[in-house]
């Protein structure tokens, strides 16, 4: 097999992942919008909502976006998004567990 | 002047400059997308009440799978062009385009609803961040059906000049559209199922 078949045999075998992809993320669209309709406690429903959209999210970025197999400068940006984005979402975190009471003085 | 390392990658780096670029710019709209989803638990953590319900579900979970197939697609456009297929290409590429209109028209019977029921953004704090959040993404999608369009009409005489070049155009504006889908894929069930 010379350089040019073993690439497209290379790409063959990439189109069948995404096509395994895309099923796994109908199927998990499916899996969350049926458990939306189950009415569980707050806690559960936000937990189970949010492990399935990051699953989810991870087989686009890892497949279709290549992250699986991208070079460490692509690997450092984004780890420092992350650190960055994990800083932003805990913001709102701290502000409400410790808000400002204003007392009104008699 | 010629833009360097547009076909090959640039050896400090590893990659060619504008799959660099783009991620750069990712990393930016992560900042920008992950500072209203921060405005959204604010807003909802401190919230006496929270409106569950309201929103159109099976609507909005078609439009979900529309956006996912239109992933789907848009790799399959990248995938044809690395396989030497121009014409499959274009079949991919038109398939994804049109995905983006559907997926526009229906958030567009979505946003007539509301609007013909008088739900406002400056009705309640969730009608103004839905709305903040889904025009956001909205316009993402029409800044990258503009940018689809392009490559799929006059952007795609490159294939017969610099096919390597326009091979990683259309994966640098694949990057973009599935960063596009992620960001649904967050906000359809914070804004919908929960």
């Amino acid at each position: 097999m010379d350089s040019a078949n073993a690439h497209e045999a290379d790409v063959k075998k990439h189109v069948r992942t995404y096509i395994t992809v895309f099923v796994t993320l109908l199927a998990l669209t499916l899996i969350t919008v049926t458990i939306s309709y189950l009415h569980l406690n707050v806690t559960a429903a936000i937990t189970v909502a949010l492990v399935i959209a990051t699953v989810k999210g991870s087989l686009v970025a890892s497949y279709f976006m290549h992250l699986i197999s991208e070079k460490k400068v692509i690997y450092f940006t984004l780890i420092l998004t992350a650190v960055f984005f994990v800083v932003l979402m805990w913001l709102p975190i701290f502000a409400h567990s410790d808000p400002i009471v204003i007392k009104h003085v008699p | 002047m010629d833009i360097p390392y547009t076909i090959n990658a640039r050896p400090e780096t590893g990659v060619f400059n504008a799959k660099a670029g783009i991620w750069l710019f990712l990393a930016s709209e992560v900042m920008l997308f992950g500072a209203l989803f921060t405005t959204y638990i604010l807003l909802r953590v401190g919230a006496v009440e929270w409106p569950h319900g309201e929103l159109d579900v099976p609507l909005a979970t078609v439009n979900t799978v529309i956006l996912i197939s239109s992933s789907v697609t848009m790799v399959m456009s990248w995938a044809s062009l690395m396989m030497k297929n121009f014409k499959k290409y274009r079949m991919y590429m038109g398939l994804t385009i049109l995905a983006g209109v559907v997926f526009l028209v229906i958030k567009g019977f979505e946003y007539g609803h509301h609007f013909a029921a008088g739900e406002l953004p400056s009705k309640s704090t969730f009608l103004a961040i839905y709305f903040t959040l889904t025009g956001l993404h909205g316009l993402h999608v029409v800044g990258g059906m503009i940018v689809n369009g392009y490559f799929w009409g006059p952007g795609s005489k490159m294939w017969k000049t610099q096919p390597e070049r326009f091979t990683n155009r259309i994966e640098v504006a694949g990057l973009y559209w599935h960063f596009v889908d992620l960001v649904w894929i967050f906000l359809f069930p914070v804004l919908y199922l929960l």
